[in-house]
């Protein structure tokens, strides 16, 4: 079952692991005051800081969940990048790092106190502390359970393996480390998967073939193994373009999303409110080197990420053209089992074929033994299941056969697994040690990314601001690496709750969703508008925050049952999905969610205006100087070259934007 | 900040080309081997696309030092 890896594959790897615990303990002698461990001195080219910018970003989620959603519903997921990324990136680079980098603040939270005061920099400082926490905790239970699967290897080995690489490089050498291997592994991420990607594309048959077949998946999805689309048509070109599908509707397309709330919801709400206010990736730019530099690293983080629909999402739709056609036995791959299913269904299918059971009977005692719940997660194969029964006459099958079959049995597809069957697929001794340490690069810049931002919070938001302040800069700087090994340590134990209640997760999204829908308005108001009172930013986030929560708690999806997913209020009020008007039944997840957003960010505007303007403003227009677009001299940009303008990049990067959306439309 | 980036990546990728080359070297007669990756000899391939990237990444942190030595020397 698991794939086995040669010694070239250990080396590869073991070279990688060397690398980076060596790029940190070179750097060690460079580190010496708080600002050098946490904030890079501001002392790093825009190249270096870009590539880290959007390595700490392609943390090994995206990598899984976008390949998942490639093969869910084609090219349409590149808005995640067209719309939802680089609009907001060039907005970033042009309109808001001089606000960051020019205030001189350490932190997006310390920016806010400049800005406001002390209770809107601890709301955003306590709430990305927690979620930092948690989203590293999240990607390294998806590695330690991905390595599980894939090679056999402990849970908790990897888990704590893996933590302590990136512990060890990140105490050696602070930021400056974290930013220097997320660019080592931004090569690694790319040149690992390029040529997966490149040979699934050949196998496929190219690019033109590809699209005929997923036209094929469009006409069909369940004989893709998409047994949740089972028995829809979507038009022809749904998988392979961008734009045409949407413009249809939400009933024709597989993302069940309209153009409002893509465009409004993802491309303006949830991007900006990602790119612009994350400390996670703003980080990376205000430790460059200067001005410029600072501003040109989102713009140059934003040409890969225009170009990574081809290594992320191609994968995606190559592993549904080719599972549509089975070509030679593939099928997108089934949710993987764990032990106490085997326990349940190995005894069943040994007791049915000593019984004699057979056809549906044999399916039925099989089912009925795993219980009603997890029947309803795997959807078993009837006809797979009768087989195997028929097959065991007498105890012929091995155990280790049996699980193999059984999970070859299972229905229900487990999307997330579609990037590793393909490195599974094609890749041979020496290649699948590349791929496989991409993979291994993308979980640990996304960790080290987490990490490093939650300990500048933490120190110099939380700590220095409130718990002690006025130390020396040897005891931040203590502090700096003391909380370093603690939120590694709070990332571990966030990592266990995750895998052991699977709720969790979703529970944890859903609340970082509530938290981060309404943040760019007070950004926006905040930066543009100097009339914006710390009271009225403080109030309406609250209030925007709120409506995000009571938005999820009255609305639901279509085929959901209220619950966790949407529509409690309604439960708690007695009453079931039936009773849910038709205009707060949404018909996917992600329509919902783009909405919420919509929502909760007009809340929050609307809030934040009104309450501005009905308190007193608490700061004058001098202590506003380099916090407010109005207030603060514009840069001058003439003594640049064209090329480093970032106002010229921006367009030329929008532009090619545009291009991409033309092309592929 | 002292260290050039540039190295270690130019050092780390054309380490893994020289590896994957000569086992795509070494494996040129291996049929079965390379049957998943469509008979094609994707680590030798590969192993060359690294150590061409590689390669170019220590030429530029060459260049880059060599600048940065004439810059600081007349100033000391």
């Amino acid at each position: 079952m698991h794939t086995q890896l040669g010694t070239l594959d250990y080396a590869v790897l073991l070279i990688y692991v060397g690398f980076v615990i060596g790029i940190g303990f070179a750097l060690t002698r460079y580190i010496k005051t708080s600002s050098d461990f946490l904030t890079s001195g501001r002392s790093i080219p825009a190249w270096v800081t870009g590539l880290a910018f959007i390595s700490a970003n392609l943390g090994a989620l995206e990598l899984v969940g976008m390949a998942a959603s490639g093969a869910k519903y084609g090219i349409a997921t590149s808005h995640f990048y067209w719309v939802g990324a680089i609009p907001a990136m060039v907005f970033l680079a042009v309109f808001m790092m001089p606000f960051y980098y020019g205030s001189k603040a350490r932190s997006v939270p310390e920016y806010l106190k400049m800005r406001f005061d002390e209770r809107v920099r601890a709301l955003n400082s306590v709430s990305f502390a927690v979620m930092t926490l948690f989203a590293s905790g999240i990607s390294m239970n998806a590695l330690a359970k991905l390595l599980h699967q894939l090679l056999g290897w402990n849970y908790d080995a990897s888990l704590w393996i893996c933590s302590a690489v990136v512990l060890l490089y990140v105490l050696k050498g602070g930021l400056t480390s974290a930013i220097y291997t997320e660019v080592l592994q931004f090569f690694m991420i790319v040149l690992g998967f390029a040529p997966v990607v490149y040979l699934g594309l050949k196998d496929v048959g190219g690019w033109d073939v590809l699209k005929v077949k997923l036209a094929g998946v469009a006409a069909n999805p369940a004989a893709a193994g998409m047994i949740d689309k089972a028995g829809k048509v979507f038009p022809a070109d749904s998988w392979t373009s961008a734009w045409k599908p949407l413009l249809g509707g939400t009933a024709t397309n597989p993302m069940g999303v309209d153009l409002f709330a893509m465009v409004f919801g993802l491309g303006f709400v949830l991007s900006f409110g990602y790119w612009c206010t994350n400390f996670l990736v703003v980080q990376r730019a205000m430790a460059a080197k200067n001005m410029g530099a600072a501003r040109r690293t989102p713009l140059i983080a934003a040409v890969p990420k225009m170009i990574f629909p081809a290594l992320v999402i191609l994968p995606g739709m190559i592993a549904a053209a080719l599972a549509v056609t089975h070509k030679d036995g593939y099928r997108l791959p089934p949710k993987p089992l764990d032990a106490a299913i085997y326990q349940k269904a190995l005894p069943a299918v040994k007791q049915a074929s000593a019984s004699g059971l057979q056809g549906e009977a044999a399916f039925q005692a099989v089912n009925n033994a795993l219980g009603a719940d997890d029947a309803k997660t795997y959807k078993l194969n009837p006809e797979k299941i009768e087989a195997i029964v028929a097959d065991d006459k007498n105890g012929a099958l091995s155990d280790s056969v049996l699980e193999t079959r059984i999970q070859d049995a299972v229905g229900e597809t487990d999307y997330d697994g579609v990037i590793l069957s393909l490195v599974k697929r094609y890749c041979p001794t020496g290649l699948l040690g590349l791929a496989l340490t991409g993979l291994l690069a993308s979980f640990m810049s996304g960790m080290a990314g987490n990490v490093t931002a939650f300990n500048t919070i933490w120190t110099y938001d939380l700590y220095q601001a409130y718990l002690a302040p006025n130390k020396t800069d040897a005891h931040y700087a203590w502090m700096g690496r003391a909380i370093t090994v603690v939120g590694i340590g709070l990332s571990i134990i966030c990592a266990y709750l995750v895998s052991r209640w699977s709720n969790a997760m979703d529970i944890i999204q859903l609340v970082f969703g509530f938290v981060n829908a309404p943040l760019f308005a007070t950004f926006l108001l905040g930066m543009f508008w100097k009339r914006t009172t710390a009271t009225g930013a403080f109030l309406g986030l609250l209030g925007g925050t709120a409506t995000s929560a009571l938005f999820h708690a009255l609305t639901t999806t279509t085929g959901n049952v209220l619950g966790i997913k949407g529509g409690y209020l309604w439960l708690c009020m007695g009453k079931n999905l039936a009773d849910v008007p038709q205009c707060l039944r949404f018909p996917s997840d992600m329509a919902q969610n783009f909405w919420l957003a919509s929502f909760a960010f007009g809340a929050c505007l609307a809030l934040t205006l009104g309450i501005s303007l009905a308190t007193r403003r608490t700061k004058t227009d001098e202590e506003l100087k380099g916090l407010v677009y109005s207030l603060t001299p514009k840069l001058r940009d003439e003594g640049q070259a064209w090329y480093l303008k970032p106002a010229v990049l921006g367009v030329a990067l929008l532009v090619c934007c545009v291009i991409l959306n033309i092309i592929f439309f | 900040m002292g260290l050039d980036i540039r190295w270690p990546i130019g050092l780390m990728f054309s380490l893994i080309g020289v590896l994957l080359t000569g086992y795509g070297a070494m494996t040129w007669s291996d049929a079965a081997l390379y049957k998943r990756s469509l008979d094609i000899n994707i680590n030798l391939i590969w192993g060359v696309v690294l150590l061409v990237f590689g390669a170019i990444m220590l030429a530029l942190a060459w260049r880059g030092m060599i600048r940065e030595k004439q810059q600081s020397g007349p100033a000391k």
